[in-house]
């Protein structure tokens, strides 16, 4: 399954393409930013993402608002330091299929994508 | 500075070391900060705009900062490489969302972080904002998180009872 993960840490990557390869995915495309993220959708053609919200250049949600104007199924989780209410509520509106709250184990992640992963596949 | 903008820091700390450095942290007493010097020679630092405006700084010996990374990152990083100041950012990123998040009823926004290494390093904070030093132990060594926060004039003005608490 083809992954993108976007974060402006290259150590946040690291830590998630790591708690991926212990769930068996491997095909993973990274970006630093949401700009950088819109320039590879297009070639790497992800079946699903997992986005962080405070990046430079272009943040997560506004990076999720332009994916979901021609993209409605693409499972998308937003991997976060963002955790309040009002927050949640609004990277649901705009298109996040699932949320996780930095800091995070491993399990807890695995877990979130399992289940977004399951959902899409019932 | 009110203790409902403490408090978080500390429950922040304490949960992204403990959950993605397996590092627990003990907190020593909280002290007035007036000297512009950074505590230690690594600081991670994050601005708050919205309802609450200033900075807060991650401050490590370089040491520390070194044992904490590989720790985080499951790797031993050099202290001039790319890599480390990016997971010192994030750390700093980390506690000061997770912080932010237990703020009351409170919209702020955390700007990307910045990374200083160096002795002797100097880090501006507004000069009407108190700064709020909170030393930190670990197996690792000590750290300190610093704390120049305050609520913003319009987050006053659209809750005058917030100004007495």
């Amino acid at each position: 399954m083809r992954i993108l993960l976007v974060d402006d840490s290259k150590t946040m990557r690291s830590i998630q393409k790591s708690v991926l390869a212990q769930i068996g995915h491997t095909e993973i495309e990274e970006a630093c930013d949401g700009q950088d993220a819109l320039s590879k959708v297009g070639a790497f053609q992800p079946e699903l993402m997992l986005v962080d919200w405070n990046m430079p250049n272009m943040d997560g949600i506004t990076f999720v608002k332009h994916i979901r104007q021609t993209d409605k199924t693409t499972p998308i989780i937003m991997v976060t330091t963002e955790s309040e209410k009002t927050r949640v509520i609004e990277a649901i509106k705009a298109g996040v299929n699932n949320y996780v709250v930095k800091p995070f184990t491993p399990d807890a992640l695995s877990q979130r994508i399992n289940e977004t992963l399951n959902k899409k596949a019932a | 500075m009110d203790a409902q903008y403490i408090t978080p820091f500390i429950q922040s700390i304490q949960n992204v070391f403990t959950t993605m450095l397996q590092v627990p942290v003990t907190i020593n007493a909280p002290t007035i900060k007036t000297d512009r010097t950074a505590s230690y020679d690594v600081s991670g630092i994050i601005g708050m705009s919205g309802d609450v405006v200033g900075s807060v700084v991650l401050s490590f010996p370089k040491v520390t900062a070194q044992k904490l990374v590989a720790s985080f990152c499951g790797m031993d990083l050099p202290a001039d490489s790319p890599d480390f100041a990016d997971a010192i950012g994030e750390l700093v990123n980390m506690v000061s969302g997770c912080a932010k998040g237990m703020f009351v009823d409170k919209d702020v926004s955390i700007s990307c972080p910045s990374v200083v290494i160096g002795a002797d390093h100097s880090i501006n904070v507004r000069s009407d904002t108190p700064c709020i030093s909170i030393p930190c132990s670990t197996d690792h060594g000590d750290l300190a998180i610093e704390i120049a926060i305050k609520e913003s004039a319009s987050a006053e003005n659209a809750n005058p009872k917030s100004q007495a608490a």
